[in-house]
């Protein structure tokens, strides 16, 4: 139980991240993630079972990691589309959004080859290949959460370094005060679209691990996830503030498990109370609320 | 260097009217030179230096920066040549961001590389820069920009408008919304850092006396054109209440218009 909650704690943080890098780094509200998350697990899904057919081991052993980098340039693609879409046709950031996560229902059935959902051919890839690379030293379950941990740290690691960078600081400025970075001398347009890439690119990884893990992708896997990660992403700032870009992109994981963990305990739990699995999005409107509230409150009495 | 020749600027005010707020203004502003520019409300001031940064576009007329016709750049590009401090604090700084942060924004122009932003030299070369300022922010590099009063964040812009050594600073009023220690502190620093780095400067005021101690040349606007240009011995001469005196003249000539008009 514990193991399950923080795996899928970090596999959805990564998302969080991306929503973080829109929503706060940015100060661009992108819905894209709706289409982007599933587009990465249905371009991950279809490399990861290619690759997991292939009678070479080499191949096999690259099934994930690839399907992830598919993943990746998938979401990475999407926020390109939403991007154009706000810069060259001046369409508010929520309308562009809007735009490219209907646009890409279509595009993400097209991926999975015109069927809603793909099985992945073996059950749980993501478990095969965290138990090859622990060599057998550690209880699957275990290998997993370690290949997790390893993973969201590496992604923790990328972006605080790239947020101490020329260009991380820039992007920052960007959601800041556009006049400054335009001051600077740097192009605010294109900036920003490496930025929404980014913010989608993230997502896409996390969708390509979420359906590794699950054994299957689904196009309707994308449905919630922007409350979802803006959720985890309050529930971080709830419990740690900070203005240093490190301790916010850790406390976005922390976040992160901590929704999870609230999430399973209504699931398993609820029924004490009468909550159904129905109620989890209701639960995650509540939380988004009740996160706002708390942190208004506490800052009116600091 | 700064040239401006038969420059119009107009806004649309829907259904087809528009309102020209500078008619063909013409100016030359020689390297090293101070200007401050006056005039009433509504004038054009402000719009001038916006046209000349690249904020507002031209209908018609051309601008050089250092020899360049950067009449069709864009702002973004403009700012390789132009150093900018307005009179809200919180326009030219990242709150959000360190003091360290925005500096290492403002230390270059143009475009970013993927290289750490401030590395323990840049940030001891800023300590010494930041310390120019005397108000202790050497201390403070690692806070947020927000947490500084406006005085200290003013001077701050202005700092960060001239690290990168533009050859253009255009202030717009930028001591106004600051108390009277304050203001005299900044105005202290532009003339300063004008002097130390060479720069050519429009500076926009409602401030008379600032106006004549900080430029060597005045020039009077009103109703989007220049009505006095004084350099030289004319502007040595001059004082506060001769440029009331001015003002008046152009406010009587207005007037006169208004009755030849109507009659």
């Amino acid at each position: 139980m514990i193991e399950g909650i923080l795996v899928e704690g970090l596999i959805y943080s990564i998302l969080a991240l991306g929503v973080f890098v829109s929503f706060r780094v940015l100060d661009f509200p992108d819905l894209t993630v709706e289409g982007s998350f599933p587009a990465g697990a249905a371009a991950g899904a279809m490399v990861a079972s290619a690759l997991n057919l292939s009678p070479n081991h080499f191949a096999k052993a690259l099934a994930v990691p690839a399907g992830m980098l598919a993943g990746f340039l998938a979401g990475g693609a999407a926020g390109f589309a939403t991007a154009a879409v706000y810069h060259r046709l001046k369409v508010p950031a929520l309308l562009a959004g809007i735009v490219t996560m209907t646009g890409f229902y279509s595009i993400n059935l097209r991926i999975l080859g015109g069927k809603p959902n793909l099985p992945l051919i073996t059950n749980n890839p993501m478990l095969n290949l965290a138990r090859t690379f622990s060599g057998g030293l550690l209880p699957p379950d275990l290998s997993l959460l370690v290949a997790c941990v390893l993973v969201a740290l590496l992604i923790f690691g990328v972006l605080d370094l790239f947020f101490h960078t020329e260009i991380g600081i820039a992007m920052g400025a960007l959601g800041d005060n556009e006049n400054a970075v335009i001051q600077a001398g740097i192009q605010p347009g294109n900036l920003r679209t490496w930025g929404i890439m980014l913010a989608n690119a993230l997502p896409g990884l996390s969708g390509a691990m979420a359906a590794a893990y699950q054994g299957f992708a689904d196009v309707n896997l994308g449905q919630g996830v922007v409350a979802a990660g803006l959720a985890t992403v309050m529930l971080g700032e709830l419990v740690v503030r900070s203005q240093f870009i490190s301790v916010q992109l850790l406390r976005v994981i922390v976040g992160s498990i901590i929704f999870r963990a609230l999430m399973y305990a209504a699931r398993s739990w609820g029924y004490l109370a009468g909550i159904t699995p129905n109620d989890l999005r209701l639960l995650t409107a509540l939380l988004i609320i009740a996160s706002v509230a708390v942190s208004r409150y506490g800052r009116k009495r600091r | 260097m700064i040239r401006v020749e038969d420059i119009v600027v107009s806004f649309s005010l829907g259904g087809g009217q528009e309102h020209t707020v500078l008619r063909k203004l013409s100016l030359e502003v020689e390297r090293g030179q101070t200007v401050s520019i006056i005039g009433s409300n509504g004038a054009g001031k402000s719009t001038l230096l916006n046209a000349v940064a690249g904020t507002v576009p031209v209908r018609a007329g051309k601008i050089f920066l250092d020899s360049k016709d950067v009449t069709a750049l864009p702002e973004w590009q403009r700012a390789l040549y132009v150093g900018r401090v307005r009179q809200d604090p919180l326009a030219g700084t990242a709150g959000d961001m360190t003091v360290l942060d925005n500096l290492a924004l403002a230390a270059r122009k143009g475009p970013r590389r993927f290289r750490l932003a401030t590395p323990p030299r840049f940030a001891r070369e800023m300590e010494g820069k930041v310390a120019q300022l005397g108000m202790g922010l050497e201390q403070r590099l690692k806070e947020n920009v927000s947490r500084l009063s406006g005085g200290q964040r003013q001077a701050l812009t202005l700092l960060m408008a001239v690290l990168s050594r533009p050859s253009v600073l255009l202030l717009d009023e930028h001591t106004a919304a600051l108390d009277p220690a304050n203001a005299e502190m900044v105005g202290g620093l532009t003339r300063k850092f004008i002097a130390e780095f060479e720069l050519t400067a429009l500076i926009v005021t409602h401030d008379m006396k600032r106006a004549l101690e900080q430029a060597t040349r005045i020039v009077m606007m009103h109703e989007g054109e220049i009505i006095a240009d004084l350099s030289g011995a004319e502007k040595e001469k001059m004082d506060v209440a001769g440029l009331v005196r001015l003002f008046k003249k152009a406010r009587g000539a207005e007037y006169a218009e208004d009755r030849d008009l109507l009659s």
